[in-house]
């Protein structure tokens, strides 16, 4: 039965993984071809069954009226979830250690309650807070602005960044900050130089799901931006709206999910070291 | 001076409530008022918008169809993330790299995969008809028919989403203790009631909470639909977050689009209580 049931497993992965890669060997090929190979019906093997052009990557960087800009949205893109990410990792690595060490009282309001207020953010669906959002930044005058997107991402990233790492200072043990302090230390300061060195898995996957959920977020980007400062997702919509031929679409939307991608290696690797069950328990 | 333990807790507690209450407060209020594209106001017309909303067939039938469509594509990742995860848990040749591909799609941006799905589904230029034809089906009305339209929301939902329960499931499997196992192994049980005897009982809580976290997840989906069918052809696809995003910010009816948006925010934190309810009494064998 060994080598059979062996067979059948690795078919059954193999299956799997061809559909997995199939729509990016697909955006792949299509990236190459030209007007001609797309309109003649399905083609994928590039010199076999059409003639690859670069015109699909060359049009991303070309300047004038039949270029398309991949540069500055792809930068607004980094930057909006790089601060986003950076403001709600510090802020909830702090509450998280707070709800881990201290207990909170407000009347009938305790830790998990406040737990679970930072957490249930993530039930909330963006369209209820969308057009308020829209109203408050127009009040503020951060419409369309890179500030503007960040206020609203770190709401979108703080429930999480709180999530992972209040689980993870749980499986931390209290020994190490009370060694700490009886050398001294204040209470912050035995967080900042022996517990937060000593965090680096749970800030590493804590920091890598904000990266994650805010690269990949569209609804808002679509809701409080216009021309000035266009997101990737954003962008690669607008143009799907217009005419834009397949070949530039596909370079577009290789380019934009390439580099979160490359992420999946990192999380792989504190998946199989069981870094990560700690986080989810 | 600010005591350690308000220093910790207070900057993120402020800062969210800041962002969120704003917002939440004050669409509660204009869900009480005839905001809408001829004249923005906070007037006040009392329970009027919620009234509409229970005769609104059009947001009932969306919530209807997203919970037909959570159900299957939730339903599909668990079973297909699960047997993935069991199938690359124990050492095996290649296992680093099926696991690292299994991964990516959930790293990628739903709207961007979505234009690409898009080609994929095009009827007379895409590949997904081209090789279905190979095996002499077809062509299939991808996305210019109610149900292919349907089943191509829940294919992609499927390719973006078994990861994540991969991700969980495994992570989960990879913590397991190992004494159970070999009590198993000394009693001879077969692998597959070692599986329901020892490994499903021990995968329970983890299961409960990827299940619901997905859940919550697929009952705000909307960006895949918006990029892919844009709710149609017709309302076939239509989810309530699409419906509302029309009434909202398409036709302006802000005070009904804030009434909508807050009932189906109640009916999702209903539901979701009562799914994690049952689960947790069906899986676990017990009150929580």
């Amino acid at each position: 039965m060994g080598r059979t049931y062996h067979i059948i497993k690795y078919l059954c992965l193999l299956v799997w993984t061809a559909f997995v890669v199939f729509p990016f060997l697909w955006a792949l090929s299509t990236s190459f071809k030209d007007a001609n190979a797309v309109t003649s019906g399905a083609r994928y093997l590039p010199w076999v069954e059409f003639e690859p052009s670069v015109q699909g990557w060359t049009s991303l960087f070309a300047s004038g009226s039949q270029g398309i800009n991949i540069v500055t949205p792809f930068l607004n893109s980094a930057s909006v979830t790089l601060l986003a990410s950076i403001v709600s990792l510090g802020l909830g690595t702090l509450a998280a250690y707070g709800l881990s060490r201290y207990s909170y009282k407000v009347g009938f309001v305790k830790n998990s309650d406040i737990t679970f207020f930072f957490i249930s953010q993530r039930i909330m669906p963006p369209i209820v807070l969308a057009i308020p959002f829209f109203l408050m930044l127009k009040e503020i005058q951060a419409l369309d602005t890179i500030f503007g997107l960040v206020i609203v991402y770190v709401a979108l990233l703080l429930p999480i960044a709180v999530w992972v790492m209040t689980d993870f200072f749980a499986s931390i043990p209290k020994e190490l900050d009370e060694m700490a302090m009886i050398d001294g230390c204040t209470p912050i300061g035995a967080f900042f130089r022996v517990v937060l060195p000593n965090s680096t898995a749970g800030l590493v996957v804590a920091g890598m799901f904000c990266l994650i959920f805010g690269w990949n977020d569209f609804f808002f980007a679509f809701i409080l931006t216009f021309t000035e400062t266009q997101l990737l997702p954003v962008a690669i919509v607008s143009l799907n709206s217009s005419v834009t031929p397949w070949w530039s679409l596909s370079a577009f939307a290789l380019i934009s999910v390439t580099p979160l991608a490359l992420i999946a290696i990192v999380v792989e690797r504190f998946m199989s070291r069981g870094s990560l069950a700690g986080a989810f328990r | 001076m600010l005591k350690p333990k308000h220093f910790f807790l207070l900057p993120a507690l402020l800062t969210l409530a800041a962002i969120i209450l704003f917002p939440l407060v004050f669409t509660v209020r204009v869900s009480f008022s005839s905001w809408d594209v001829y004249q923005a106001g906070l007037d006040f017309i009392g329970g009027r918008n919620y009234a509409r909303l229970f005769e609104d067939t059009r947001f009932w039938e969306s919530l209807l169809r997203l919970s037909g469509m959570s159900l299957i594509t939730v339903t599909l990742q668990y079973v297909l993330g699960f047997a993935l995860a069991l199938a690359v848990w124990k050492k095996m040749r290649g296992g680093r790299i099926f696991r690292v591909l299994f991964l990516v799609p959930m790293m990628t941006t739903p709207v961007v995969m979505s234009v690409i799905w898009r080609t994929v589904f095009h009827e007379s230029l895409g590949p997904a008809n081209d090789l279905l034809s190979m095996v002499g089906i077809g062509p299939v009305p991808w996305l210019s028919s109610a149900a292919g339209a349907f089943i191509s929301v829940v294919i992609v939902e499927v390719w973006q989403w078994t990861p994540f329960m991969f991700l969980l499931l495994l992570a989960g499997l990879v913590s397991l203790p190992r004494e159970p196992y070999l009590a198993a192994a000394i009693d001879g049980a077969s692998p597959a009631r070692t599986f329901w005897q020892v490994t499903f009982p021990l995968m329970a809580p983890i299961s409960i909470g990827a299940i619901i976290i997905r859940l919550i997840e697929a009952s705000k989906i909307m960006d895949t639909v918006y990029v892919m069918t844009s709710g149609g052809p017709g309302t076939a696809t239509e989810t309530p977050s699409y419906y509302i995003y029309i009434r909202g910010l398409r036709d302006f009816q802000v005070g009904y689009s804030a009434a909508l948006s807050l009932a189906y925010l109640v009916l999702m934190i209903i539901t979701l209580t009562i799914i994690a309810k049952v689960l947790m009494r069906f899986l676990v064998g017990k009150e929580t």
